[in-house]
């Protein structure tokens, strides 16, 4: 029953922060009424603890036996302290949650401007008694059709989608592990490019039994898929005698923030093919694409290379959600769009486990049938994620941090080797939790992402005001400039670890950057 | 760069699961659907065509809800403050609204008649109480183990329980011949079958009250249903979705009550399905929860309710509705009476047409006794049946073969998915077609 397993927990902190009650906050039923001998708290027997254990499934249990607590203390501190800007002003910044709180007026105006999408008139009895009793899991049509539309203009059009082809789910997370129980036996493995979402940890595996088998990317190329690395990542699969049944991409991705290039997407397509295994692309973040080289979508690939109705189309499958690129979470929106007639079947049937709540697929077909809204949002929201990202590259770039050269998303994968005091992983954690406990900044580490190489992070932002952004990039330009001073002061020397920029000429650098600097020449913090 | 193709090869496969037939849909019965499908009774465009009573929905008390809609319009938009909706559609926390956990619990609470306390910190949310079975299904065995559910038993569960999950229902065989109660011979007998299989039992699993029985399981049963899990020390899950739907509120006992009166000593196996698709009318919102005495489970459950949150933009209006105890409790007296009004109504009719019932006290359904009326008292006995009803009378109601009932010619009957005049219809078209037959076997054996 107490099976090893590598569950991370780490994938719970970035999709549930309010997630830290322990056991012993669970209080068992009108404790007051139980004798002391039945409490139901941690401080269980160790032989009690492990009868209790038993009663649960090897998923159940497996769970709890991953954890790795460290992820949990950025939450967890967030939790404890949270920023507000006037309440809390010292308080530690959320920058670890990948939301879209950009365009949420936007929205409120459309509500505003047509209320019966959301309220239920008292003359349209109808209308929320038809709701009320809709629950095929077909969905509704009027949504599906006005899903299928926004997803087209997304890719301005490009390729379109059949809303017969469409599967509804209660969010992107529900989306991809029905696609995971529909393609992979237990045991069967799935290729997924690192750094990759914390979540496909659970979502993939928890309850499917599949295997995920990492194509390692690395810094040297931007990150991009490579041939070798995805031959070497089907290499290392049959070497754990895992059958491989596809490749997992998110495209714009998360955490690198950039859009896959058509020759990635060329190679995905020669490889799922020779390979004869299906492929995900997973493309919640297709709405947020701001600048170029724009998106591209791996339907268009095919349609251009004169693939569709093949083999290899029917293996493509795309999954999407609304609550990145509309910024709506909470009402669990998601889909899984495939040619492949025996998935949409199966994955329909399945989508019964986690249906979207009536009441929410028509006000969201309301609102996506609405195109001259939907045409106005989708543009307005990507110019403002356009311009939240150049401000956190720019103030980033003052303190002497760069990052990779982002296209889309709500974060920036940013770059912060150089501040580590050994190039391991141990010191990415060191350099994390300094950056949590003292410069009150929740951001990502790499290595919940799967990273292969240390020293990178995932900071979003779009999920708090400009102000407390700049605050943010204030508070970091301070910890670079005093952890450079504290280098000179000390003397010390950082290890030349093979990274050339330990060098002395590091502090005076970054020094010049600094805020005292900008102040200096006539720059101030905030612009 | 060309892509290169590779051509003729073998489609790759689906998973195993994919492909298999454990959902249920290809089963005979979607003829009785297809039927209705094709040609589906409306007063007056369609009035021979076929009445559908094979739905267990609850649509007598909907004016109470849209009442309530009508003079509570902020529920449906987000309430009155300025950043509402901003708030709501941003919450995707799996613990869910705590205004709406405590609403779900208290509603729990007046529902049982104040006989049990349910506290919000042990509500999960689930998209429905499908998903909610198929989760704690998840949570309590794994492959190949084995859950024991009394017969005759809704047919979903054949797909909630197994189809992803590769856990197995060994049947608890109930029988007519004592109103089909579960007894502890039954139950031993379940788990030993279980055994002799080789299977790992896990729990037991039960619908209080019963579909398709339409009776809640009574306080002397549920004790011994009790004893039996503590005794073999495995889990006990009760899926209490009708407890709304009770016309007598005196009639029904929770096993919370029961596991209150025990001072909950050995609760941590035992779990309470709850959902308000049958209570309230309303599964397209989707709303379910399980609610554990085990804290690793609530730990657990709530995790894993992230593959199946309900939506924020429900939560929100229902935690306001469900928060009214003027309201709730009005809701819960009335639409009570209004099921056994209709309940009464359907077993009148059916006992005018010569038909016996078994006799229920919840639910939205009757179980009905045709089995005096099989040519013989098999599973092909009681499909001749059925098919009559559909083609001649028009009529889909639900075979009990289809719900694994040991005896042959039990069927369901739904009579709250309707009008009081669509059911007379039904009743009286159910009397003209018994009438007919009964004078035709005269004729014959004269």
């Amino acid at each position: 029953m107490l099976t090893a397993c590598t569950l991370q927990f780490s994938i719970y902190t970035f999709k549930n922060p309010v997630q830290t009650k322990s056991f012993s906050t669970l209080n068992p039923p009108h404790q007051t009424l139980l004798p002391q001998s039945l409490s139901l708290s941690l401080s269980l027997s160790l032989t009690h603890r492990i009868q209790e254990i038993k009663m649960l499934s090897a998923k159940a249990t497996c769970n709890s036996h991953g954890q790795d607590s460290s992820y949990f203390l950025g939450w967890e501190e967030y939790e404890k302290n949270p920023y507000h800007q006037h309440k809390n002003p010292n308080g530690i910044i959320q920058m670890g949650l990948a939301e879209n709180q950009l365009s949420f007026d936007l929205l409120e105006s459309w509500l505003k401007n047509n209320p019966d999408s959301a309220g239920f008139k008292p003359d349209n009895h109808s209308l929320f008694k038809e709701l009320a009793l809709f629950q095929d899991y077909h969905g509704l049509p009027a949504f599906k059709n006005a899903l299928a539309d926004f997803m087209s203009e997304i890719r301005s059009n490009k390729v379109t989608f059949d809303p017969n082809n469409l599967v509804l789910t209660a969010g992107a997370t529900s989306a991809n592990e029905t696609l995971m129980f529909c393609l992979a036996n237990p045991g069967e493995a799935f290729l997924l490019p690192t750094p990759y979402y914390p979540g496909f940890d659970r979502d993939l595996k928890w309850r499917t039994g599949a295997e995920i088998v990492p194509i390692h990317c690395s810094s040297s190329n931007g990150f991009r898929i490579t041939e070798s690395a995805l031959e070497d990542a089907y290499q290392q699969a049959q070497k754990q005698n895992l059958k491989v049944k596809g490749v997992l991409v998110t495209n714009p991705s998360n955490p690198l923030g950039t859009s896959l290039s058509l020759h990635e997407l060329e190679l995905l397509v020669n490889f799922v093919s020779s390979k004869n295994i299906h492929l995900i692309s997973d493309e919640i973040y297709s709405g947020t694409v701001f600048s170029s080289p724009g998106f591209i979508s791996i339907m268009e690939v095919l349609k251009n290379k004169g693939l569709m109705n093949t083999e290899v189309w029917k293996r493509v499958h795309i999954v999407y959600s609304l609550s990145k690129d509309l910024g709506l979470p909470g009402f669990r929106v998601g889909a899984i769009y495939s040619n492949d007639d025996l998935v949409v079947s199966a994955a329909t049937k399945m989508s019964s486990f986690g249906l979207i709540s009536s009441q929410t697929q028509y006000l969201l077909s309301e609102m996506l049938s609405d195109k001259k809204f939907t045409r106005t949002y989708l543009s307005e929201n990507r110019k403002r994620l356009k311009q939240r990202h150049e401000m956190m590259e720019k103030a980033l770039q003052k303190a002497g941090i760069r990052c990779l050269k982002g296209n889309a998303g709500l974060f920036s994968w940013v770059d912060m080797r150089h501040l580590m005091s050994s190039q391991t992983f141990e010191g990415e954690m060191e350099l994390w939790k300094k950056i949590v406990y003292e410069v009150g900044l929740n951001i990502s580490p790499g290595s919940s992402c799967h990273c292969s190489e240390p020293g990178w992070f995932r900071v979003c932002f779009a999920n708090m005001s400009k102000e407390t952004l700049l605050l943010a990039m204030q508070r970091l330009n301070y910890f670079v400039d005093s952890m450079a001073k504290k280098d000179n002061r000390s003397g010390r020397r950082q290890p030349l670890n093979g990274n050339p920029r330990r060098s002395k000429s590091l502090p005076k650098w970054v020094f010049s950057l600094s805020f005292t600097s900008t102040k200096r020449n006539g720059v101030t913090m905030g612009r | 760069m060309a892509i290169k193709i590779v051509k003729a090869q073998p489609p790759v496969e689906l998973s195993k699961i994919a492909v298999s037939e454990t959902h249920g849909e290809n089963s005979p019965y979607f003829a009785g659907w297809k039927a209705y499908d094709e040609n589906p009774y409306h007063e007056k465009h369609n009035p021979h065509g076929v009445i559908q009573m094979g739905l267990a929905e609850n649509q007598v008390s909907f004016d109470l809800l849209e009442e309530y809609l009508a003079s509570n319009q902020e529920a449906a938009s987000w309430g009155k403050k300025v950043s509402g909706f901003r708030e709501n559609a941003l919450f995707q926390d799996y613990h869910g609204l705590l205004t709406f956990r405590k609403a779900m619990a208290s509603f729990m609470e007046q529902v049982r008649g104040g006989k049990a306390k349910f506290d919000p910190e042990r509500v999960v949310l689930t998209a429905g109480a499908t998903a909610a079975n198929e989760l704690l299904t998840f949570i309590l065995a794994n492959p190949g183990d084995a859950l024991l559910v009394p017969t005759p038993y809704y047919p979903g569960f054949d797909r909630d329980l197994r189809w992803r999950t590769g856990v197995e229902i060994v049947p608890i065989h109930c029988e007519s011949s004592n109103k089909f109660q579960i007894t502890p011979e039954a139950l031993e007998s379940a788990y030993d079958h279980a055994r002799s299989m080789n299977m790992k039992v896990r729990g037991v699993l039960i619908t209080n009250p019963s579909n398709p029985l339409g009776a809640t399981i009574q306080r002397k049963f549920l004790e011994q249903i009790l004893d039996f899990v503590t005794r073999k020390n495995i889990h006990l899950v009760s899926d209490e979705i009708y407890s709304g739907s009770v016309f007598h509120s005196d009639e029904f006992v929770s096993i919370a009550e029961i596991l209150e009166s025990r001072n909950y000593q050995d609760s941590e196996r035992c779990h309470i399905v709850y959902s308000l698709s049958k209570d309230l009318g309303l599964p397209g919102f989707r709303v379910g929860t399980v609610y554990s005495y085990n804290n690793q489970v609530v730990t657990t459950a709530r995790r894993m309710s992230s593959f199946t949150l309900i939506s924020s933009q429900t939560q929100f209006l229902l935690a306001s509705m469900l928060s009214d105890k003027d309201f709730t409790e009005k809701y819960i007296k009335i639409n009570r009476e209004r099921l056994r009004k209709r309940y009464e109504m359907i077993v009148n009719g059916l006992k005018k047409a010569g038909i016996e019932c078994l006799k229920g006290n919840a639910g939205l359904f009757c179980w009905m006794n045709l089995s005096p009326y099989l040519k013989e008292a098999t599973r092909e006995g009681e499909l001749e049946i059925w098919k009559t009803i559909m083609e001649e009378v028009k009529l889909n109601i639900s075979p009990g073969s289809s719900c694994r009932c040991s005896d042959a010619g039990w069927f369901r009957v739904c009579f709250a998915n309707m009008s009081e005049e669509t059911l007379e219809v039904a009743l009286t078209r159910l009397y003209e077609f018994m009438d007919r037959w009964r004078r035709d076997r005269h004729v014959l054996s004269m």
